[in-house]
């Protein structure tokens, strides 16, 4: 016979696991609200509880060299290391840096492509960031000649 | 309600690459009416992709993501035939989810 002590305990020990494992519903729906009012590159990697960003070359970040509209500007984020638990794109100069996180997992591969707004030319990153919070990013500069933002 | 989604996913090997194109307003929040008031912020917060009912794939996004998202995706191991679905959710509560099959 279970007291409701005992059960409550053993949900407790449960909860904790799952939450350690990055598993937990609850955890992976919360948006992350403090890495999307970041402002640069390692105040996000911070909000996400990842490491100091790291330049590498397995990591590549797609975009036009002169974006004519900056409301439409096509970028992708790739990495070919394994084990990436998310892939972001950030444009540096926008009112908030982070643009789209992407969470991995073993059945997609880390490879992401979408549109973003950008103010104005300013350099953007794809970070990915590994399953022990070490985090690799590429930068490019993105000249924008109309810009997204305001209006 | 939201109209439907685009969804594209073609099988090439052993993935498939989906291609979506959503229909949102993605307001920044940063814009001003003429009345120099600014519009609130209304964007797609949760994004959410599965293959054949399992998820493979979520995303969170801020409001610098263009009007009418695209978002492109490599999922592995899919073949024609199999269901893609993929579902947004935005920061006004609003949600919809469309499927379509890998050709």
């Amino acid at each position: 016979m279970q007291t409701r002590r005992e059960t409550l305990k053993q949900s407790a020990v449960v909860a904790g696991l799952l939450a350690s494992t990055g598993l937990f519903p609850q955890q992976a729906a919360a948006y992350q609200k403090a890495a999307f009012d970041a402002k640069t590159l390692a105040e996000v990697a911070k909000a996400l509880g990842a490491g100091a960003p790291v330049e590498s070359k397995d990591v590549t970040v797609g975009g036009p060299d002169i974006a004519e509209n900056g409301a439409v500007v096509p970028l992708t984020a790739s990495t070919t290391l394994a084990g990436a638990k998310r892939v972001l794109i950030l444009v540096e100069k926008n009112p908030a840096a982070m643009v789209a996180m992407f969470n991995v997992t073993d059945s997609v591969e880390a490879n992401f492509a979408t549109r973003a707004k950008m103010g104005q030319s300013s350099d953007v990153y794809a970070v990915a960031i590994m399953g022990d919070g070490k985090a690799f990013y590429a930068k490019k500069e993105v000249k924008v000649t109309l810009g997204g933002c305001g209006g | 309600m939201a109209d439907p989604m685009r969804i594209r996913a073609q099988a090439a090997g052993d993935k498939a690459t989906v291609r979506v194109l959503m229909s949102h307003e993605m307001e920044s929040g940063q814009r001003k009416d003429s009345a120099g008031k600014t519009i609130p912020a209304w964007f797609i917060q949760e994004v959410t992709a599965s293959h054949n009912g399992k998820v493979v794939m979520t995303a969170e996004w801020g409001p610098a993501v263009s009007k009418n998202p695209f978002l492109q995706f490599v999922v592995k191991g899919a073949k024609a035939g199999d269901k893609i679905s993929v579902s947004w959710k935005d920061n006004k509560g609003d949600s919809r989810t469309d499927e379509a099959t890998v050709s």
